[in-house]
């Protein structure tokens, strides 16, 4: 079928789907909402009551609407009427606020988020006034919570693959370059190095390359990579395949950790789909570009996420990290020219070519281009994965998007970036989102990943427990590392438990800097950082707790119990076996 | 998969013929068998030296790496708390220590009995509604003792 065909194709299964007699109902159902507050059920019981009343019903599972707080998500559009929205739905209350609707027309107000859509109705707010709905540009997640997450005709019926079809049938693999680096586009994995930039690397050398896809996201305080995959995966294969156009790539690789299962499954659903619509395979649109997509999976080892180690790891082997240079574009996976971007970097690609640079260019700021995911956790009122443009304050995410520090109390800490990030003081609250702001003020943007801590925190307690993870997972390859990181989590928990002195500082810093120059990749040569952030800002806090008074009491009260295995994993077993 | 006890080569093969992609490789012939039967048996490592056509070395390597593969069969039931930053500042250790206490561990193992599995895990993926745990790959958010302690009851 040409794209035309499939197209127009797509286009009427939506008009039937938003004008059509039945009601059209929509069930987020991702990572947070899906599995950890059963949107199962809830499906399972609007399909029975289907059934039971004889009323012909369409229901999608649809992703993440990002303000996990209100999740799981319902919302009907029925009559030409704007689409409704209740939230914290149960398989208990949802019958009730199907009945009323759909039989009677009576909007249930208990639960009820609000309305989108044109004419709205009287006495129903509209629910982009709500708290971080108001402030987000949704860009990577346009899709996210208005299409099935395994309908590809829904995404291509809102613009899908038209990206593509323009790249692959109009554009030359140079333009698609030029039209990326000139979108301003910088990775969002952590390194934030220019995404065009990063593919004109590897253009020109010849044979089998790769492009692979990092969706590894070990980092906790982040689930934006796995809430665009489970919310559109279409959207990443389509930027992935329009990177292995521009790159003259053989092959792609969507590489997710082991146990991830919504993620996994959605992205392995909507590859095929692709490839049953000609979008994937030999010859895309007829030209003489093909491409192949698979989806690799990790252990756990949250080096994984490195992109040697990834490139190990997709080998089949321990994720440990390569000496460089040589640099992947020239020696990658199995030898062969390979690049990495993340998920959230690839998840842009195809609306800047399709609205083209200049767009893109003019959201956000001047060094960072776009919007930012952030994804907040910790100690704040609403919760959530938001898209923001670059340039806002951490103040108006937090306050104006966040709703604030719940039960009365104030913010203390912000960790930003994962665990090897920094922790920021309530001080850094006017600093912007933006790559080069950001580490101006001693923290990375990252992953987009942001905790937020109240008072109630000891800045040692928190320190423990982000060196206590980077310790946990160092692969164990560079001895600065894994020597360095046990022995800085010694000297933290003596400070935590009223045993240390001021010489432990310095001896800190010193593990701290032969770390960095020691190790081979970011975990050991961040390693400190916590550390050393968290001095900068709460140095006061280590000097109460080496007295014996942690200032807030949860270096006692949180006793932390680290798991007992380490790399090699389960030695004594496999010697008893 | 527990009722599985005696697993032969010619099983352990099966399973490796049959990975559902293209690329088969050390790791993903691993994740492959650990997925089927539950945990890794002696034989699987050789078997997939084997099939892979490397060494046993070669294997143990990896499967000794990556800490989600264990080398004996998992209790009936397993229950994975997230230890990460953000559960821990939402109170993750405190589901830690009663749980502990509950099924008589010190640390994340086995109970004797053979019920239960209990593995600490450093980011189960949902921050936002953290504390997390996860009974049987199925997360449960916003936890606290009490709540997790009455799961476990049910599950008896």
């Amino acid at each position: 079928m040409s794209f035309e065909a499939l197209k127009r194709d797509s286009d009427k299964r939506w008009l039937d789907l938003t004008t059509g007699s039945k009601p059209w109902i929509r069930v987020s159902s991702a990572m947070c909402c899906g599995t950890s507050l059963e949107s199962e059920s809830i499906i399972t019981e609007i399909i029975n009551y289907s059934k039971n009343n004889k009323i012909n019903i369409n229901v999608d599972t649809v992703g993440c609407h990002g303000i996990c707080y209100a999740g799981p998500i319902i919302d009907i559009l029925y009559k030409g009427k704007p689409r409704i929205f209740w939230g914290n739905v149960t398989k208990d209350n949802v019958v009730k606020i199907l009945d009323s609707y759909i039989q009677k027309g009576e909007v249930i107000t208990d639960n009820l988020l609000g309305s989108l859509g044109e004419r709205p109705i009287e006495g129903i707010k509209r629910i982009d006034e709500l708290p971080g709905m108001n402030l987000q540009n949704r860009i990577a997640l346009r899709n996210s919570g208005n299409i099935a997450f395994n309908d590809i005709y829904q995404y291509i019926a809102n613009g899908g693959f038209e990206g593509l079809h323009k790249a692959v049938t109009k554009m030359s693999t140079d333009e698609v370059i030029t039209e990326v680096k000139n979108s301003g586009l910088r990775g969002r994995g952590g390194a934030a190095f220019p995404t065009g930039v990063k593919w004109s690397f590897m253009a020109n050398s010849k044979g089998v390359k790769y492009i692979l896809c990092n969706c590894e996201e070990g980092d906790p305080g982040a689930y934006n990579d796995k809430g665009i995959l489970e919310s559109d995966p279409y959207t990443l294969i389509e930027g992935l395949i329009i990177a292995g156009y521009a790159t003259k790539s053989t092959n792609g690789y969507v590489f997710i950790r082991h146990g991830h299962d919504g993620p996994i499954d959605r992205t392995k659903e909507a590859i095929n789909q692709a490839y049953e619509n000609g979008l994937l395979g030999e010859n895309i649109f007829g030209s003489d570009f093909s491409f192949d997509i698979e989806v690799s999976l990790t252990g756990d080892s949250y080096v994984a996420g490195e992109e040697t180690a990834l490139m190990e790891s997709v080998e089949g082997l321990s994720a440990r990290p390569r000496s460089r240079p040589p640099f992947p574009a020239a020696y990658g996976v199995w030898g062969h020219p390979s690049t990495i971007n993340n998920v959230k970097s690839l998840a842009y690609v195809s609306e800047i070519i399709r609205n083209g640079s200049e767009w893109f260019k003019s959201i956000g700021t001047e060094s960072s281009s776009g919007t930012a995911i952030v994804c907040l956790s910790g100690d704040i009122l609403y919760p959530g994965m938001y898209e923001v443009e670059m340039g806002i304050s951490i103040e108006d995410v937090v306050e104006k998007i966040g709703g604030g520090i719940p039960d009365g109390r104030s913010l203390k800490m912000l960790q930003t970036g994962g665990p090897l990030g920094g922790v920021l003081g309530s001080d850094s609250l006017k600093v912007k989102i933006d790559f080069d702001e950001m580490a101006k003020a001693g923290a990375i943007l990252g992953s987009g990943g942001i905790i937020i801590v109240d008072d109630r925190t000891c800045a040692v307690d928190l320190t423990k427990s982000l060196v206590a993870f980077c310790q946990y997972e160092s692969c164990g390859k560079c001895f600065p590392c894994r020597l360095g990181m046990t022995h800085l989590l010694e000297i933290v928990e003596k400070i935590s438990r009223g045993e240390g002195n001021l010489t432990d500082l310095d001896l800190m810093n010193k593990i701290g800097k032969n770390m960095q120059a020691g190790s081979l990749c970011g975990h050991g040569q961040l390693g400190y950082n916590p550390i050393s952030s968290a001095l900068k800002h709460f140095q006061k806090d280590f000097e109460s707790c080496m007295d014996g008074n942690c200032p807030t009491g949860s270096c006692n009260e949180r006793q932390i119990v680290f798991p007992e295995n380490t790399r090699p994993n389960s030695w004594q077993t496999i010697k008893g076996n | 998969m527990s009722a599985l006890k005696n697993i032969n080569n010619e099983q352990i093969l099966n399973i490796l013929r049959n990975q559902d992609h293209t690329t088969v490789t050390i790791l993903s012939s691993l994740l492959s068998v650990q997925d089927e039967i539950g945990y890794l048996p002696k034989n699987s490592i050789n078997v997939i030296a084997d099939f892979m056509n490397v060494t046993t070395n070669d294997v143990w390597g990896v499967a000794s790496y990556y800490l989600n593969f264990r080398f004996e069969p998992p209790g009936q039931h397993t229950i994975e708390i997230c230890w990460g930053p953000s559960c821990h500042i939402r109170g993750a250790s405190k589901l830690q220590s009663s749980v502990l206490k509950k099924l008589k561990l010190k640390n994340q193992g086995d109970t004797s009995d053979g019920k239960f599995t209990l593995k600490f895990n450093t980011c189960l993926g949902a921050c936002p509604q953290a504390p997390l745990i996860s009974i049987d790959h199925k997360l449960s958010g916003k936890m606290n003792s009490s709540r997790l302690l009455k799961m476990l009851d049910q599950l008896n």
